[in-house]
């Protein structure tokens, strides 16, 4: 069972970018692809813990700031050849409201 | 014909490669990352080994490498990724209405895609005793293990044709214990490859190691011995030499036997398009059978090309074209360094450098033609045989380097790799990139273990030279000793990135021609393979869409890196780095007072002085960045984007008792008028009092000098990964003239040069003639420039007092919490 929190509204995040949403001490990406696609990850790169919310998103990838990794967004998992993945939150999108579940959930390819 | 094909659903289409070579095999592995799941693979390989490393078989005959090392797919590679592989069938028939292939003994496949990677055979000479035991070519595991075989049973080898490959032969032989004399038909080695110095130069060296050659001498006949092998060679002159092994390297032919034989359309191989298909659209061909608008091409980087674009093409991906290479050689015989690129010989309307010094046993030729390099040859020193490739590849103009072209791109000053510019002196732990701190064994392993091939796999895979590129040379120079083969030969055209096939350049024209205002509209118009490109591509179209149509095109704030997006440098832990704009470096104690005060005020914990003049404060919170910025109350420092950066003055004639012109108000006037300007990279400028030249100006982009008689204008200076000196545009008598004569060159950069060059690369790509014919001799066009410049400066404001005051793209700032 999902423990859903209502975070915000999807137009609150830009098309092709992302915000951050802060739960404690841990920042997490919410993602908003050109298709109207959410995904949530945690906002540091598997690399060297580069801040993902701050970098281009393009089709269903974003390119870290720091040294363009490329992170999936649906797996948080690094394009070939750099390996590592980023942890990866559940969210849904309902009437044009972003819910996010802070339990993580299982990295695919970990 | 019906051609459609089955996209997702149902059975999958049946592809049959004929071939089991690199170039085909490269062109599944491309394939299957693309499409993994389109086709049933089914693959004919006439020998029975594994795809290999054919470029290395000469180390495998010196006894350097073994054969599994250079095995590049083992079978289980193919049974991974649920191939059918045939060995040691080979394919005799193809039936093109029926659509099957059918091997010797028999084997059918049936396809709806075949692939004809055949590669070519090595020609044999038709002379009689060509097919006497002994008598044997260079081309496949099997002729090596002949040779090897033989290396322990006789003396006497004749390796007939001294080319590449037979000079390789040659070596390996040799190395194997064998004495071995070269014969050779032209008056001097490898004639396709050498002129004949550079050849002289090369026999004395092979000669001096014990090779013997016999120039200029026909073969006329093998002769048969008495245990029925070959005994030895006579020549045409009537001379003759023993021979118990005699090794044909004077050519390969494209195979073209199997097409033929199926009525395929073959003229010098097998005829195909730009996508690599022959005229039968089902039927593709790549690598050495394939004749592409008349060449058939025998080196890696090309065929690799050739497979990129092929299987692109069978994964219905589309658009992807092959539009020929520019191809170089290097001589693989350890101890002896041999390069040779394009028309090294030259002829009517070129023009060529030479360097000759024959103790040292080094030669250099470079062939230029219309101020481009065409065409090169080198031997003893081949350090810069990359860079060389590089500029006749890109098709450089290379005036302004000419009187140091000879002596390399280390001349040109280089850093970050210890000075160091020779991959074969150095250590596994010396570092070779010293952005990303790969070494040379880094590099090496992953060459050996990944099966890379070009700068571009090892780029991806160690992250060598992907950054700045200053030590790319070393890292191709790695590629050619480890994996074998040529320099890198990428297409003559490059595209943006991996989402089009278009150049830069395509793309601003029709940016331009057909008034695109939006990204989505250039990716519409221009065929876009993705769907909103990458992070590489955005940045670069959202700047010719604002540079081409200021006030008309929309800014994008999400094709912008974060830096321009939250205008402000991120630093290594995510916070940000502010620095206000200080005007030709010039500050007021209520300015240094309000910098103070907001440093302390949120808790900022470096303050650091630039070197362009100003005053950096480090370490803020992205969230503080608007406070920060409505409490300093200074303009945009703009030190976080491609765009003016500082102008950097020394106190000039109202303070120094030299100074010549009042070179501090000249560089706050070209400040105040330049600022805002984006660019296709960081633009810094200065201006000094006189030539003494404190503010710095010969490594800037412009440099102004104060004479006594007036301003002397210096442009496409650099500071950075790669020194270059600024070179002298113009002399002006007055300070609009230096605001005119500036902007309008700014204008021209801003306009035609490639997102991410700096003025050095643009400059270097057109020629100071070019820029000088633009802006000196043709006074409308210059002040056209300016005024263009003016206009779009006009439409751009502040972003931090928009952001600060306005509250514009308050979402960038703001976390959510929760």
């Amino acid at each position: 069972m999902n423990n859903w929190t209502d975070i915000l509204d999807v137009n609150d995040i830009p098309k092709l970018g992302a915000r951050v949403v802060r739960h404690g001490s841990l920042d997490i990406a919410v993602f908003r692809t050109a298709d109207d696609e959410v995904f949530a990850l945690e906002d540091r790169c598997p690399h060297k813990g580069g801040p993902l919310s701050q970098g281009i998103v393009h089709g269903r990838k974003v390119t870290c700031p720091m040294h363009s990794w490329n992170i999936e967004l649906d797996s948080g998992c690094a394009v070939a050849p750099d390996h590592g993945c980023a942890r990866e939150f559940a969210v849904k999108v309902e009437d044009g409201r972003v819910w996010l579940d802070f339990a993580e959930a299982a990295c695919a390819a970990a | 014909m019906d051609m459609s094909t089955p996209m997702g659903h149902g059975p999958k289409m049946k592809l049959v490669m004929v071939g089991n070579g690199m170039a085909g095999v490269r062109t599944l592995e491309e394939l299957l990352k693309l499409a993994p799941d389109l086709y049933d693979i089914t693959v004919f390989g006439a020998e029975p080994h594994p795809n290999y490393n054919r470029i290395l078989l000469s180390p495998v005959l010196a006894g350097e490498q073994t054969v599994d090392d250079i095995i590049l797919n083992p079978t289980d590679w193919y049974a991974d990724n649920a191939i059918h592989l045939h060995l040691g069938k080979k394919v005799v028939k193809i039936d093109r209405s029926a659509r099957y292939v059918e091997a010797e003994d028999g084997t059918r496949a049936e396809y709806d895609r075949l692939l004809l990677a055949t590669g070519s055979n090595p020609f044999m000479l038709p002379v009689p005793g060509a097919d006497l035991p002994g008598v044997i070519s260079f081309r496949a595991i099997a002729d090596v293990d002949a040779m090897i075989r033989a290396s322990s049973q006789y003396r006497h080898a004749v390796v007939i044709g001294g080319g590449l490959l037979g000079l390789e032969a040659a070596n390996g032989l040799m190395k194997r214990g064998m004495d071995v004399t070269v014969v050779h038909i032209g008056p001097w080695l490898m004639e396709r490859q050498l002129d004949e110095p550079a050849a002289r130069l090369l026999q004395k060296s092979l000669e001096e190691k014990g090779m013997k050659f016999l120039l200029q001498k026909q073969t006329a006949e093998l002769v048969r011995g008495e245990s029925g092998r070959v005994a030895a060679i006579k020549f045409k002159d009537g001379d003759s030499a023993p021979a118990d092994l005699v090794v044909m390297a004077v050519g390969i032919r494209p195979n073209t036997e199997l097409a033929e034989s199926a009525g395929l359309h073959c003229n010098r191989g097998i005829v195909v398009n730009d996508t690599m298909q022959t005229f039968d659209p089902r039927v593709y061909s790549i690598g050495e059978c394939a004749a592409h608008r008349g060449v058939a091409y025998g080196l890696v980087a090309p065929l690799f090309e050739q497979a990129k674009v092929c299987a692109n093409h069978l994964a219905h991906y589309g658009i992807g074209r092959y539009q020929g290479s520019v191809t170089s050689t290097k001589l693989k015989v350890t101890g002896i360094d041999l390069f040779s690129a394009g028309d090294f010989i030259g002829g009517e309307g070129t023009e060529s450098i030479l360097y000759s010094d024959p103790i040292g046993g080094v030669y250099k030729k470079l062939v230029i033609k219309d101020n481009r390099l065409v065409g090169g040859v080198m031997y003893g020193d081949t350090v810069d045989g990359a860079w060389y490739f590089a500029l006749l590849r890109d098709g450089k103009n290379v005036s302004e380097l000419r009187d140091h072209l000879m002596f390399g791109q280390d001349h040109c000053g280089n850093l970050g790799h210890q000075g160091v510019n020779k991959a074969a002196t150095m250590t596994d732990d010396m570092e070779v990139c010293g952005c990303n701190g790969v070494c040379k064994g880094d590099i090496v392993k992953a060459i050996r273990e990944k099966g890379l091939f070009t700068l571009e796999d090892v780029r991806k895979h160690t992250k060598a030279s992907s950054s700045c590129g200053s030590c790319t040379g070393l890292v191709e120079q790695i590629l050619a000793v480890t994996a074998g083969g040529d320099y890198s030969a990428a297409p003559k055209t490059k595209s943006m990135c991996g989402c089009t096939d278009h150049t830069h350049e395509a793309v601003r024209e029709a940016i331009r021609d057909n008034k695109l205002l939006t990204i989505p509209q250039v990716m519409t118009f221009m065929e876009w393979r993705t769907p909103n490109g990458c992070a590489s591509c955005r940045p670069a179209l959202n700047y010719y869409l604002i540079s081409t149509w200021p006030g008309e095109a929309e800014d994008d704030p999400q094709s912008r890196f974060i830096n321009e997006r939250a205008h402000a440098n991120i630093q290594r832990d995510g916070s940000y780095s502010v620095i206000p704009r200080m005007w030709g470096g010039q500050t007021t104690p209520a300015e240094l007072r309000r910098i103070a005060d907001v440093a302390e005020k949120y808790a900022i914990p470096t303050v650091k002085v630039t070197g362009g003049q100003r005053i950096d404060l480090l370490g803020v919170k992205k969230e503080d960045l608007p406070k920060v910025w409505a409490d300093l109350d200074m303009p945009s420092g703009h030190a976080y984007g491609k765009a003016l950066r500082t102008v950097k003055t020394c106190v000039g004639s109202e303070w120094c008792r030299f100074g010549t012109q009042d070179s501090t108000q000249m560089g706050i006037d070209l400040e105040k008028v330049f600022f805002k300007m984006w660019a296709p990279h960081k633009v810094k400028l200065a201006v000094s009092g006189c030539p003494r030249n404190c503010a710095e100006v010969a490594i800037k982009d412009v440099g102004i000098i104060g004479v006594d008689s007036g301003w002397e204008i210096y442009v496409a200076g650099n500071g950075g990964i790669k020194t270059e000196v600024a070179q002298f545009l113009v002399k002006v008598k007055t300070p609009d003239e230096v605001l005119e004569y500036s902007g309008a060159f700014l204008q021209l950069y801003r306009e035609e040069a490639r997102y991410l060059d700096r003025t050095v690369h643009y400059v270097e790509r057109v020629g100071l003639d070019y820029v000088k014919k633009k802006i000196l001799d043709d006074a409308d066009n210059r002040r056209a420039l300016y005024e263009r410049l003016l206009f779009a400066l006009s439409v751009e404001r502040d972003p931090w007092v928009e952001r600060a005051r306005e509250g514009k793209l308050k979402h960038e700032f703001e976390t959510v919490a929760a």
